[in-house]
């Protein structure tokens, strides 16, 4: 619980996941850890919400899991993108730049 | 949507194998953080403290992801079943106990249920049924709702009215059937309808042809149709009967169709069809005075019932101004017919329709009462569950699914107990009208899977509530001591008991009116003897008996060969006997009084007897003489009639000598010579005026012999029989039966319902009697510290006893006053059943309530003393 950042709006958070599961398979905390990085460390994704979230989309069938050797040799569950997950993906982007880009325009009319 | 069925079902069946594989990914996790921790410079015992810290609870977030794979609600329900299955195994009395109450209730719930679908609600087997009415006279003579309708009538109907597309007519009669060789000669019963009422209903025969306009003339060639049963019973189901002759009434009639086999309309007795206009005189069709008919037509489209019963009605109050002097209906009625095939049989059913809503609802209340018993029991581990943070909900499912779970193999054997039952009732409830409607269906399944949920979830539901209402931390702070929980978590076993106890009560009241009614039906007075007496019935063909000297004759016959039958005292004939209706009357005039006002009438009841039939079976002589032996043929002018008779007709004078004109063909005349005493037609019904002709007069074909002997009599019907064949070999004869089976015969529906109610309520009785013992066990046990106190302080044993005794008795007496009410209302709304009975006659509420209380007395009994006999060293240390 140390820095933590901004909180994550309801359905961001799978925005998030699938983004960074994009860019190839990964695990959860890879994936935590990634969100972390490209965030510029702004963003923490709390365990209790990550694991959940990921469990969901793997239901929706957006991510499939398979488990697989991590970088140092041990069993971990990777995640990967289904196609899809892919049309979500840019269904979910385009929706988001509409939101943000309304938001904004709001903000700054206002 | 695939991947999401894939995924449930894995969850489901590989429970283990996704649960490691979710410790291991959320491990992994949390050993990569302690590893990024240790990497960055901290000790690796702070680096695990850290990460745990940072990981939270591990638990919370597994039933997170559970959740999310949508497969936790699935998963504890399965898990609440095994649970459930689990204690149902573990206690298998109380399972027994359940079940077996269950299974009454939703069987006996089931099997009524099929049987008011099949008789009440389901629509009649015709095409548009809805359409489909019957009709009648109303107030021919008095206020009569539902008259036979008159030939004459009917052809004024068919003129006139304009509500309907058709009109039919149905007689009814019943035919000796002979012929085609082999069978032995039988006695039918026979319908006669309009050519057109086949083709008006809707149904097609199963082999052969129906009825046309040219078959339904007076001089036809003679057609009948057969019934299904009829047609599989004698002739085998063979279809070349179609175009083969059989004999009714020794005069022969070709077969020319088969009805198909659900066809069962009017009702089952009807076995044969002919047409009207071939057996009853153009004459008597046109007669308004002689009803005889019934009537079915179907609306015209758009026409309602009530409008179509306003014309009707209309018509026939413009009919009757205009015919003044003819015994007609001053009015009509128009019912559907769906209503007026059930007429008789509604009110029957609704009472037991209630009385297994009753049971049901007692066999839901007991099993609560059991459930609270077990729930109080496991107040502390739920307690214990709740503090560590389980749901109060996931509690409430756990009993939920032990409740639905009994309940269903309860359904499960209910449904089996109703299939015996309905069975039993339509074979045992008698001339149940549709019983072919009757049978277990998608529908009667529907319903007990409903009735099952419903009960469970009642039976679950209440007890679950209260057992985890409570707050959290009492139940964990309560010792064998504290007294006030247990008084409180008594109250919902005693609002429920209260309530099983008023139902009980509102059964017993029932079922006791019932009884009372029909002891009351069997003990009326049939003015006649009726111990000992063998009947059996016949008619006399007119094609070969037309002569009334032909009559007189077979009838001597029968009875000097009766009467040397070795064993029989006393035999006699008579045209119809008591308890088997009213059957014939006719109008009459008397010599000397002054012609009757236009649309007056007066008519009794008439009967034939043969000279010896008042003595074979005692109905007394009060005043003149009996018949006698020249009392026949063209000599038989002499009347006996009955007290009631002479009351309302001769109310000031001496009806001895006076002269009666029947309204027969040449208008006959008669001479009362004797008045004896009354015999009913109908048991429950007053004594009707009855007037008696000699049997011999040539005037009756119908015959019903009354034998009496010292030894047994059934033994003699076979040498009676026997007589009747050889004097008459084609000669069919029904009815074998002894008075007290006519009477019997006639009670059989009250007794058949009496009967069921009351077994209902002794079920009742010994539930609730039941529920009280455990109540009241239950509350000793709970004080035995309380009474242990109070012993140690020197309470008398008796005071101890008294007390537990009242604590038991007072839901019982609550729920009695309450039931007492409950049964007035119920009286009244069963009044239409009741034969010489108040609906709040006094002795047996007074009796309900003493049962009542007596068996509460001794369920409570025990307990009590068993608290009265408490050690108090022992009680004060219990825990």
């Amino acid at each position: 619980m140390t820095d933590q950042g901004i909180d994550l709006p309801q359905g961001t958070l799978d925005l998030l996941i699938l983004r960074t599961l994009a860019l190839g398979p990964n695990h959860g905390w890879a994936i935590s850890e990634r969100i972390h990085q490209i965030s510029s460390k702004a963003l923490q994704v709390q365990q209790g919400s990550l694991y959940p979230a990921l469990h969901r989309l793997e239901r929706r069938g957006w991510i499939k899991a398979r488990w697989g050797a991590s970088d140092n040799n041990r069993r971990a569950k990777y995640y990967e993108l289904t196609t899809a997950g892919r049309k979500q993906l840019e269904a979910e982007k385009s929706q988001w730049k509409k939101l943000s880009a309304a938001v904004a325009q709001v903000l700054e009319g206002a | 949507m695939f991947s999401d069925f894939l995924i449930r079902a894995r969850a489901l069946f590989r429970h283990k194998a996704v649960e490691r594989e979710l410790n291991d990914e959320l491990r992994f996790h949390f050993e990569q953080q302690v590893e990024k921790f240790v990497q960055s410079g901290i000790p690796s015992q702070e680096a695990r403290r850290r990460a745990r810290l940072m990981f939270g609870a591990t638990e919370e977030i597994k039933e997170e992801c559970r959740e999310a794979r949508g497969v936790l609600f699935l998963e504890n329900l399965l898990q609440d079943l095994r649970y459930g299955l689990r204690t149902i195994r573990k206690s298998p009395g109380f399972t027994t106990v359940v079940v077996l109450t269950l299974a009454l209730g939703i069987g006996v719930n089931t099997a009524l249920f099929t049987i008011v679908h099949g008789v009440l609600l389901s629509p009649l087997p015709f095409p548009h049924p809805e359409r489909l009415v019957s009709l009648w006279e109303r107030n021919v003579v008095g206020e009569t709702a539902y008259n036979v309708v008159s030939g004459g009538v009917f052809a004024d109907w068919q003129r006139q009215a304009t509500s309907f597309q058709q009109m039919a007519l149905i007689g009814e009669n019943s035919a000796n059937l002979s012929g085609d060789g082999g069978p032995l000669p039988e006695s039918i019963g026979t319908r006669q309808c309009s050519y057109n009422l086949f083709s008006m209903l809707g149904v097609q025969p199963l082999y052969g042809r129906l009825f046309t306009e040219q078959d339904d003339r007076m001089g036809a060639a003679a057609t009948v149709i057969l019934t299904h049963a009829l047609w599989k019973r004698r002739y085998a189901g063979d279809p070349a009967i179609v175009a083969k002759t059989i004999l009714l009434d020794a005069k022969p009639y070709t077969v020319i169709g088969v009805l198909p086999a659900w066809f069962d309309y009017p009702d089952t007795r009807a076995q044969l069809w002919q047409t009207v206009n071939h057996e009853v005189s153009a004459q008597d069709m046109h007669n308004r005075g002689n009803h005889r008919f019934f009537v079915t037509a179907r609306l015209k489209d758009g026409v309602s019932v009530a409008q179509a019963y306003s014309a009707l009605d209309g018509i026939q109050q413009r009919n009757h101004r205009q015919f003044p002097d003819e015994l007609m209906g001053k009015g009509a009625n128009v019912l559907p017919l769906s209503d007026n095939l059930v007429r008789r049989v509604k009110a029957s059913l609704y009472l037991l329709t209630g009385a297994v809503a009753c049971v049901l609802l007692i066999a839901c209340l007991n099993v609560a009462n059991l459930f609270v018993a077990r729930g109080t029991t496991r107040r502390k581990e739920f307690a214990v569950r709740a503090a560590l943070g389980g749901s109060r909900w996931r509690i409430i499912r756990e009993q939920l699914a032990e409740s639905l779970l009994l309940t269903f193999l309860g359904g499960c054997l209910g449904a089996l107990l109703a299939w015996t039952a309905i069975r039993w009732l339509v074979a045992l409830r008698a001339a149940l009208p549709r019983a072919n409607s009757i049978h277990i269906d998608q529908s009667a399944l529907l319903f007990t899977v409903a009735i099952t949920t419903l009960s469970g979830f009642f039976a679950g539901l209440l007890p679950a509530l209260a057992a985890t209402r409570s707050e959290l931390l009492g139940p964990l702070k309560e010792n064998a001591r504290s007294v006030a929980g247990a008084r409180n978590r008594a109250r919902l076993r005693k609002i429920l008991l209260t309530a099983e106890v008023a139902l009980t009560v509102v059964l017993l009241i029932g079922g006791g009116l019932m009884l009372k009614s029909f002891t009351q039906l069997r003990s009326v007075n049939m003015g006649c003897a009726t111990e000992n007496v063998l009947t059996l019935s016949f008619t006399l063909p007119d094609a070969k008996y037309p002569t009334p000297t032909q009559k007189a004759q077979f009838f001597d016959e029968l009875l000097r060969r009766m009467r040397a039958i070795p064993g029989v005292s006393k035999a006699a004939i008579v045209s119809e006997l008591p308890g088997n209706g009213h059957l014939f009357d006719n109008t009459f005039t008397i010599e000397g009084r002054p012609p009757l006002l236009p649309g007056q009438f007066q008519d009794a009841v008439v009967r034939g007897a043969d000279p010896g039939y008042f003595t074979t079976i005692n109905i007394p002589l009060l005043r003149g003489r009996y018949f006698n032996d020249r009392d026949k043929l063209e000599n038989s002018n002499a009347m006996v009639i009955t007290p009631s008779m002479a009351n309302r007709f001769f109310p000031n004078e001496d009806p001895l000598g006076k002269v009666l004109k029947i309204d027969w063909e040449g208008a006959p005349r008669f001479q009362i010579v004797g008045i004896v005493g009354e015999v009913l037609s109908n048991l429950d019904q007053p004594a009707e005026a009855t007037m008696y002709l000699p049997l011999n007069s040539g005037r009756f074909e119908n015959g019903s012999v009354a034998v009496r002997s010292t030894r047994d009599v059934t033994l003699l019907a076979l040498p009676i029989q026997k007589q009747i064949a050889s004097i008459d070999p084609d000669l069919a004869v029904t009815d074998v039966l002894t008075m007290e089976q006519i009477i019997g015969k006639s009670t059989a529906n009250a007794m058949f319902d009496a009967f069921l109610v009351l077994l209902f309520a002794a079920l009742a009785l010994i539930l609730a009697a039941v529920g009280l013992y455990g109540l009241l066990s239950y509350l000793v046990t709970q004080r035995t510290n309380e009474i242990g106190i109070r012993m140690a302080m020197g309470a008398p044993c008796r005071g101890v006893m008294g007390a537990m005794l009242l604590d038991g008795l007072r839901p019982a007496v609550i729920g009695l006053v309450l039931g007492l009410f409950g049964g007035a209302v119920c009286a009244q709304l069963i009044r239409s059943l009741l034969f010489g009975v108040h609906p709040v006659e006094w002795t047996i509420f007074a009796g309900v309530s003493l049962l009542v209380l007596l068996i509460a007395m001794c369920a409570c009994a025990y307990p009590a003393w068993r608290a009265a006999r408490v050690d108090p060293m022992v009680a004060l240390r219990y825990e």
